[in-house]
């Protein structure tokens, strides 16, 4: 019997010939991802269980992204206690102020995201990382202790669940868009404890940060990762990004590997889809819900801050107002200097917005775009849940850079590709 | 020290009828800024239930429906609830990062659909972790339940998994 990519690379990493679903295995990491949220807690934890060691400084990569520039006292503290332990340790690849970015668009764009490795990172989207054939995994701030501690951690081998998306998808339809309705057929447990693996023509067309979009999201749909096989696309992102360790070890699914379910999606009848509050998995083509009035726009995050996104959003606010609050966070500071440098922030500028730091800010409810009671948000991010931007009577729809963009110059939701 | 898997508990239940609570209904990431588990325990359930810190008491029970813990890896999650007293989650199944992170904090939840569609909101409920049994003194029902695998039951006894790696380092 054959394996999947996952499979594969969780036996090179348990030093094992071969792996099945559900079997337990201990693999060895290759890269730590440590941010201001869940890694201050993990060094806590070191330091009282006296066992204040890093098992490798060379692989851990460090970004305070959450609650920074620090948002109250409290996260201060927190990035305090992250910067004291990485200078304790001389932590390589940490990322100070001014170079840290949203994590998951960070890591792959300074070439810490390398095929056919494990990368955990105290963070649900470390799922991400799978666009590049490699398994990224989101672990909790115990792990994380762990992980960083020993440089191993348990795991069930997940099985896998397919996604062929075939289709080329039209003028105005991107990835999110695909994400959205894969998530809005299997549910947000559809695909519970399993590797999401994405294939197909639609997929081979998507570029890195489009991809990028399509594994971030797997977690919203219960996946431990989510993983797309490598082609020549991610070659030609690896060899424009990887820096120090170049070599990478590529791993493809067997043609008798065993899936759970394998689903096929149309992608060429695909509409711009919006996420409904208070579930990822209620998307709803954009014909349903037109015309609903918002209060904020959100363009960012680690679903959708990268150069791509944020061009996508300029070409449609060129010359153009926005109606209602609008908030551009480019999610690292390489994102932020080639936006400024291609013009985009005079877009920006010029159409009413606020340009950001990078950060994770509001798309978890932080900082920089809390929503009141009553408010709604068209926004770029992941998650619509209860407050998750802000108060629990507030309201948060998922969708594309390009409808959260003609959206906001609209003041209500409304189809991208009347704004083409 | 007592082995977690062994004592039997009895508190009241509060029942979530509803799939899918998650992470950030159970701790709101506006108080994410401390990992003190105290204080977390102060906002426990608020985006779900603003009422639930007032009324919940040491040794009750969470009861849930399907997916309960899923989104963010945010172990708060985890510590906000057992900060709260309760002594453990109830659910028809549990997302995968919310149940690693509970196992590794060395407290015992209990995947069983069966319990959770039993138990009524504010039932007295006993808990017999080594016989594998709930018993709901208020409706009078006795629902089995599978114990944790072997290797999260080891973690648990251990007090968590850094008691469990600190063998090994």
């Amino acid at each position: 019997m054959g394996m999947t990519i996952t499979e594969k690379i969780l036996a090179r990493a348990a030093g094992k010939e071969s792996v099945r679903p559900s079997e337990l295995i201990n693999a060895k990491i290759d890269v730590v991802m440590c941010h201001d949220v869940t890694t201050p807690a993990a060094i806590r934890m070191l330091v009282e269980h006296g066992i204040d060691r890093v098992f490798d400084a060379e692989k851990i990569v460090v970004t305070p992204d959450h609650f920074q520039p620090a948002k109250d006292i409290k996260s201060a503290e927190l990035a305090k206690r992250l910067d004291e332990w990485a200078r304790r340790h001389k932590i390589k690849h940490y990322y100070k102020l001014g170079r840290a970015g949203v994590c998951h668009a960070l890591l792959p764009e300074q070439g810490h995201i390398r095929p056919g490795e494990v990368i955990v990172g105290g963070d649900s989207h470390t799922c991400t990382y799978g666009a590049f054939a490699a398994f990224g995994t989101g672990i909790g701030s115990t792990d994380l202790a762990a992980v960083i501690a020993t440089g191993e951690l348990w795991f069930k081998v997940p099985a896998s669940i397919k996604l062929v998306l075939n289709g080329a998808l039209t003028a105005g339809v991107y990835s999110k868009d695909v994400i959205l309705a894969v998530i809005a057929r299997i549910g947000v447990d559809g695909a519970l404890y399993q590797a999401m693996e994405f294939a197909g023509s639609a997929i081979a067309e998507m570029s890195m940060e489009a991809r990028m979009t399509m594994t971030n999201m797997a977690i919203e749909a219960g996946a431990k990762n989510g993983i797309i096989g490598f082609d020549e696309v991610t070659k030609a992102y690896l060899d424009g990004h990887l820096k120090e360790k170049t070599e990478y070890t590529v791993f493809e699914s067997d043609a008798d590997a065993e899936y759970v379910s394998v689903e096929e999606f149309d992608c060429s009848k695909l509409e711009p889809m919006v996420a409904m509050p208070h579930l990822p998995s209620g998307g709803v083509p954009i014909d349903e819900c037109s015309g609903m009035e918002m209060d904020q726009a959100y363009i960012g995050s680690c679903t959708n801050g990268r150069i791509e996104d944020l061009r996508i959003a300029a070409e449609i606010m060129k010359g153009k107002q926005v109606a209602i609050r609008t908030i551009v966070v480019p999610a690292t500071p390489t994102i932020w200097k080639q936006a400024k440098d291609e013009g985009l922030f005079d877009v920006f500028y010029d159409a009413g917005c606020v340009i950001s730091a990078p950060t994770c800010g509001a798309c978890l409810g932080g900082f920089m775009g809390i929503l009141a009671a009553g408010e709604k948000c068209v926004s770029t991010t992941n998650r619509n849940f209860v407050g998750r931007m802000g108060h629990p009577e507030s309201e948060v729809y998922l969708a594309s850079p390009a409808t959260a963009a003609a959206s906001a110059v609209e003041g209500k939701l409304i189809d991208p590709r009347k704004c083409l | 020290m007592t082995e977690k898997h062994e004592v039997v508990v009895m508190g009241k239940a509060w029942v979530y009828k509803r799939d899918h609570i998650n992470t950030d209904e159970i701790i709101p990431a506006r108080y994410l800024n401390t990992d003190d588990e105290q204080e977390l325990a102060k906002h426990c359930m608020e985006d779900i239930d603003k009422g639930f810190v007032g009324k919940v008491g040491e040794g009750d029970v969470i009861v849930a429906g399907e997916d309960f813990g899923c989104g963010s890896s945010r172990e708060h999650a985890v510590w906000a609830i057992r900060g709260a007293k309760v002594a453990t989650v109830i659910a028809k199944s549990f997302a995968r990062i919310f149940y690693r992170n509970a196992i590794n904090c060395g407290f015992y939840l209990i995947e069983s659909a069966d319990a959770a569609e039993k138990i009524g909101d504010g039932d007295k409920v006993e808990i017999d972790y080594k016989a594998g049994i709930i018993r709901d003194k208020t409706a009078g029902v006795e629902i089995k339940f599978n114990p944790l695998p072997g290797f999260a039951l080891e973690i648990i006894n251990d007090g968590g998994l850094l008691e469990h790696i600190k063998k090994k380092v």
